[in-house]
């Protein structure tokens, strides 16, 4: 823990070095002071912007959540089942998310639920593979000591596939968060009028770039944070789990 | 209850024969769709309390065989019948020991033990000291809060014995559950199964490709050929019990595992001496 922020803390004062020995413009890269004083200048301003794209990605998220675990049960319960919904799969990832955002705003009106829904559309699917694949890989022998003890598919799945697919599932977790921060901006991007995506956006048209900066560093922190929420709730809940996405080098 | 003993000992007169596997053959269909004959036209009779092993080359459908009498896979010729019974599903009086341990990864020692009553929504008050009962049994008391990536591969396996004996089966269908241990491990567990066996009797099918440990712990071995299985022998072994190590150089068993390795490997393997 210490290490890391020791890393973060020394790249900020390389940073600040540099621009302030090479006497770079701040349009173009400026200065971690300078982002700090134009960010904090308006604290209520930003924080607001924050909670607005907060609720953006975590309503994204948790609606991806809610439709992908019955949608991995299903792709895994039948080939049948599987080819007819896996090519509608892919079909939603083949198309660019930036291209539909002004589509369904239009379709949708210009609420938050746009936004959510684009949210949803860039976070699902790493999810829906991630629990696909760990109902699938609980092995035979624990499927057969299901039927040996004469459970029918519900109990299977509920007290074998499902607990056996923990780790997949939070390993789908941690990818689905991190791309929920992407989605809330981009739709931010096409149609808002709050949120740390529309902050980026209005504050480089002023050419106010500090602000659009600290906004990143902003946004950079709320993905960081969510995904660590994440992993505390796995260790705390499923302290079995081995964590199977953990680097081990 | 004059009259349950009675009853119990016309049944037992009439009925010693607990599973009968009567001609039975088991064919699959592999991926490029030819016929592969895993058995063909086995028959045995096994009676109440015996101790049956089943030992032959890779691939003699040893493991098939076991999986059809625990109703697992359906059979393709023949039936099985347990208690009068033609055996179609799994039946809950039987508990099964696989060749790795599949313990839940979630779940402690104990919840483990548990599971089967669980799963048949058989979980009695009674039930979590029944459990540790068993796991005091083969000495494993003070694990029972632990999780199966904490214990070492013999002490998963003794979970997994808890755990086919814990909702108190009359039979124990064991596939190669020492396979994957080490000697030392092995006969050790050996030593353990016979004195649970003995404490605690039931009808155990023992699937193994070691044929001392067949010799060892039986009463009687079958032996089957290779693809497709077929009975070859079935060898009464006359070692008396209780069994231990040390026993190997009587008579008895050297008679017994000389006649399998004679059955499994010919009689070229002979000439070699």
């Amino acid at each position: 823990m210490a290490l890391p922020l020791a890393a973060i803390a020394g790249l900020f004062l390389v940073w600040e070095a540099t621009c302030r020995a090479f006497a770079i413009p701040a349009y173009i890269i400026p200065a971690p002071s300078a982002i700090w004083t134009e960010t904090t200048a308006n604290p209520g301003n930003v924080a607001w912007h924050t909670l607005v794209t907060s609720k953006t990605v975590i309503l994204g998220f948790l609606v991806s959540v809610v439709v992908s675990l019955p949608l991995a049960v299903l792709l895994t319960s039948s080939p049948l089942v599987a080819a007819a919904i896996y090519p509608l799969l892919v079909l939603t990832q083949a198309i660019p998310k930036v291209a539909l955002a002004p589509i369904l705003v239009v379709v949708l009106g210009t609420s938050e639920l746009p936004r959510v829904v684009v949210t949803f559309l860039v976070a699902f699917f790493p999810l829906v593979l991630s629990i696909a694949s760990g109902l699938v890989s609980v092995p035979p022998e624990l499927i057969e000591l299901g039927r040996a003890c004469r459970a029918n598919r519900w109990t299977e799945l509920w007290r074998i596939r499902l607990p056996y697919a923990v780790p997949f599932i939070f390993s789908g977790l941690k990818a689905a968060i991190a791309l929920a921060v992407v989605g809330a901006v981009v739709a931010e991007f096409v149609n808002a009028d709050a949120g740390l995506g529309y902050l980026i956006q209005t504050s480089t048209a002023f050419f106010k770039v500090q602000l659009a900066w600290g906004a990143l560093i902003i946004l950079s922190i709320m993905g960081i944070v969510l995904f660590q929420i994440i992993v505390a709730v796995e260790r705390i809940f499923f302290p079995w789990s081995p964590g199977i996405d953990k680097p081990t080098v | 209850m004059p009259a349950y003993a009675g009853m119990s000992l016309e049944i037992g007169a009439k009925a010693a024969v607990v599973i009968e596997i009567e001609n039975v053959s088991k064919h699959f269909i592999s991926r490029d769709s030819d016929r592969v004959v895993a058995l063909s036209d086995v028959s045995i009779s096994i009676q109440r309390n015996e101790f049956v092993c089943l030992v032959g080359p890779s691939g003699c459908g040893k493991s098939t065989l076991l999986r059809l009498v625990g109703g697992l896979i359906p059979m393709s010729r023949g039936r099985v019948v347990i208690d009068g019974r033609t055996v179609q599903e799994p039946r809950a009086e039987t508990g099964i020991v696989f060749q790795t341990p599949t313990l839940l990864p979630w779940a402690t020692v104990l919840d483990n033990v548990l599971f089967p009553l669980k799963m048949m929504k058989r979980l009695t008050p009674e039930s979590p000291k029944q459990a540790m009962r068993l796991i005091e049994l083969v000495g494993l008391s003070g694990f029972e809060r632990k999780y199966p990536r904490e214990l070492s591969g013999g002490m998963q396996m003794r979970v997994g014995i808890c755990r086919s004996l814990v909702h108190n089966p009359d039979i124990l269908l064991m596939d190669e559950p020492f396979s994957a241990l080490d000697a030392l491990t092995r006969e050790e567990l050996t030593l353990e199964l016979m004195r649970i066996w003995r404490e605690q009797p039931k009808t155990v099918l023992f699937v193994t490709h070691s044929i001392p440990e067949s010799v060892m712990l039986a009463d009687r071995v079958v032996v089957l050929s290779p693809r497709p299985g077929r009975i070859a022998e079935i060898i009464n072994v006359n070692v008396p019990r209780p069994r231990q190590f040390g026993m190997e150089a009587r008579d008895e068993f050297q008679h017994a595992a000389g006649r399998i390795r004679q059955l499994i490997f010919g009689a070229g393997r002979k000439s070699l001496h």
